[in-house]
């Protein structure tokens, strides 16, 4: 099957872990340990995130079980960190509490815009790929830093739509297409999706796949906000695969007008 | 009638938990004639009770999920039930609990948080509760302490405040005074089942001894998985979810504030002794009661931003609990599958609100009242059998791994 294929055959490769869902489910926010289960159901997600500073991984009955039941990999990010050196020593005891090397690495520079500060992001992903990591960096909409961070050896680019948890969507679908260019490994968009129309868009500028936090977690029903957004993934997806066709300015029938009957 | 002492004739009831739930339900228990023991391990009221704000907010707290579920009516039935409780509690035990009826505000600061606040007005709304919405202008006038950068505020007239210290008092007091047997620091106690495993036949405590009762309810909190003596299949999904809260003392006395205040990331409870609680975080980390720097700090930031005032507060204690949560944040109350085990426990944010429903709701269960229909809402079995969906299914896989 070809591109944008439901049934599982375009799959979503990161690392050389195939996964045939391209969208990645943040875990924090969720009104309910029942509602974040079902809410992941509904995704279709094989692959959510948690903030190793939110819990505690020996808790049970908590989060990690619920990922743990619903057959989903954990992916543990460095939220709060504002230094290299922070991010990488969360990254390890992620790595001992959670037993994988996967991490998504934010290093945030700014406690309003919670922007990504790219200068310690870039220290944190070398030192964290040095260390055996499969790094997945939060970065900004930066096609030289993505092609940078790919230059280190990072897994994939998670480069911001908009700020996190804003809401506002791709604010600049230039430049992530851009970085989709500028790169040879997965490009995933992360941050500023608040609906399913944005997660559809970023599939059709070309990223591989989606994150989203927010949007699912603080939806009015996250259930069926997981659902649209499994479904606007694969729409977009889809779309892509299928070939648009160019804009005009002018309009163009679709109806051929040859061949109208005459009427008296 | 039973008497306090160890009669011959087995307990009628005992309770397993000296918290508000235990205490609330052992309390209304004896009223309808039962005889009731009360046993708590370590002293009354010193777990999550302890810790609570006691704000009685069915409004303010309204989440989306809980209008999905219905489960608003129980919040809202029970703040119904606190001004004729805590009347009753001041006739017999004397003591006040502290009940405020001066409704909650909740306070936006800028664009961002006052979209986030017409959304839940229009939730609200879309649920007919009594909610309104206050200009600037309105909300400093009705609190003048907020601070002056306020864009927007939901006045929740009905939502109001009791102290659950004063509450747990009361109810010690009232639960003696009607004739309820109660056994502080007992230590671990466990489920004694019968032979056939088929009903309870009361209690084994620490020393290995049996207490012997005609049924056994569970009130032991976010501790209510961990009881032991019941099998597996019997276990109940309830975790702890830390809270960290402060407590605040306006040297200048009471009035500061009139009512609760809540904004982003906090609230502020006045208290009617010019004392006020400062909360909470929400923390998944089993169960740890570490008070830590950066929640303290946050909390205080938060506060001092909407009360600017607070700075001049005497801080007196950073207080830790654990709240018993649930998969989808409802109580579980009800008869269990074995004869006899009677669960009222998980009550998660909102136990000391719960309290007089939970009580109401179980001593019916004890005295084999017809089902009230909220208890439906509650059906501690609802994790369980084929009849629980595929997510709530887990749950059972979850607390199976607890043993």
């Amino acid at each position: 099957m070809g591109v944008g294929s439901p049934d599982g055959a375009d799959a979503l490769t990161i690392a050389g872990r195939p996964m045939r869902s391209r969208l990645i489910v943040g875990t924090g926010g969720f009104p309910s340990l029942q509602v974040l289960a079902d809410a992941l159901a509904a995704s279709g997600s094989e692959l959510a995130t948690v903030a190793l500073r939110r819990i505690d991984p020996a808790a049970e009955g908590s989060l990690t079980d619920v990922l743990q039941q619903a057959g989903v990999s954990l992916l543990p990010n460095t939220a709060g960190c504002h230094t290299a050196r922070d991010a990488v020593l969360t990254a390890r005891l992620a790595r001992e509490a959670f037993d994988t090397d996967w991490i998504k690495l934010e290093v945030i520079g700014d406690q309003d815009t919670l922007l990504p500060d790219a200068a310690e992001l870039l220290l944190a992903a070398e030192e964290l790929v040095a260390d055996g990591f499969v790094v997945l960096p939060y970065t900004t909409d930066d096609p030289v830093l993505a092609r940078r961070l790919e230059d280190i050896g990072c897994a994939a680019v998670m480069p911001l739509g908009s700020p996190i948890g804003s809401g506002m969507g791709i604010r600049n679908p230039y430049n992530i297409a851009l970085v989709r260019e500028a790169v040879a490994i997965p490009v995933v968009l992360d941050a500023g999706v608040g609906t399913a129309s944005d997660a559809a868009l970023a599939m059709e500028l070309g990223c591989d796949g989606v994150m989203s936090a927010s949007a699912i977690a603080r939806a009015q029903d996250p259930v069926a906000m997981a659902t649209a957004m499994r479904l606007a993934v694969q729409s977009g997806r889809l779309a892509v695969g299928a070939g648009r066709i160019p804009r005009r300015t002018y309009a163009s029938p679709s109806t051929p007008d040859e061949g109208l009957a005459e009427f008296g | 009638m039973a008497t306090e002492s160890h009669s011959e004739r087995p307990t009628d009831v005992l309770v397993v938990g000296g918290g508000i739930i235990g205490l609330a339900v052992a309390w209304r228990a004896r009223q309808r004639g039962l005889s009731v023991c009360l046993i708590e391990r370590h002293a009354i009221g010193a777990g999550a009770s302890r810790v609570a704000a006691g704000m009685l907010a069915p409004v303010s707290e309204v989440e989306f999920d809980q209008a999905r579920r219905k489960t608003l009516a129980l919040a809202l039935s029970s703040a119904d039930m606190w001004p004729s409780f805590a009347a009753e509690l001041a006739e017999l035990a004397g003591v006040d609990v502290g009940l405020r009826r001066a409704g909650t505000l909740m306070v936006a600061r800028d664009a961002d948080e006052a979209r986030e606040l017409e959304r839940q007005l229009a939730f609200r709304q879309s649920l007919d509760v009594a909610v309104s919405r206050l200009l600037p202008s309105q909300a400093r006038e009705r609190e003048p302490a907020l601070a002056p950068n306020v864009r927007l505020a939901l006045l929740a007239d009905g939502d109001h405040s009791v102290d659950p210290v004063l509450a747990v008092h009361a109810l010690l007091v009232a639960c003696r005074r009607s004739g309820v047997e109660v056994v502080e620091h007992a230590g671990d106690v466990a489920v004694a089942v019968d032979a056939e495993g088929g009903r309870v036949e009361g209690v084994r405590l620490a020393d290995g001894s049996l207490r012997a009762a005609g049924q056994v309810v569970v009130a032991m909190g976010a501790w209510s998985a961990l009881l032991d003596g019941l099998p597996e299949s019997l276990r109940v999904p309830v975790r702890p979810v830390k809270g960290q809260i402060l407590r605040l003392r306006d040297p200048a006395g009471p009035g500061l504030l009139n009512g609760a205040v809540r904004g982003a990331g906090v609230y502020i409870v006045p208290r009617n002794d010019g004392r006020y609680v400062v909360g909470a975080s929400m923390e998944e980390r089993g169960f740890d009661l570490a008070a830590t720097a950066g929640v303290v700090h946050e909390l205080l930031r938060h506060a001092r931003d909407l009360v600017p005032g607070i700075s001049e507060f005497q801080l007196e204690e950073v207080c830790v609990g654990l709240r018993p949560g649930t998969p989808d944040n409802a109580p579980l109350i009800g008869a269990s599958e074995l004869q006899g085990l009677v669960w009222a426990c998980g009550h998660y944010r909102n136990g000391i609100l719960l309290s007089p429903l939970t009580a109401a709701l179980t001593a019916g269960v004890l005295t084999g009242d017809p089902g009230d229909p909220l208890l439906a809402l509650c059906d501690p079995a609802r994790f369980h059998g084929p009849d629980a969906d595929a997510g709530l299914a887990l749950e059972r896989q979850l607390t199976g791994s607890r043993g």
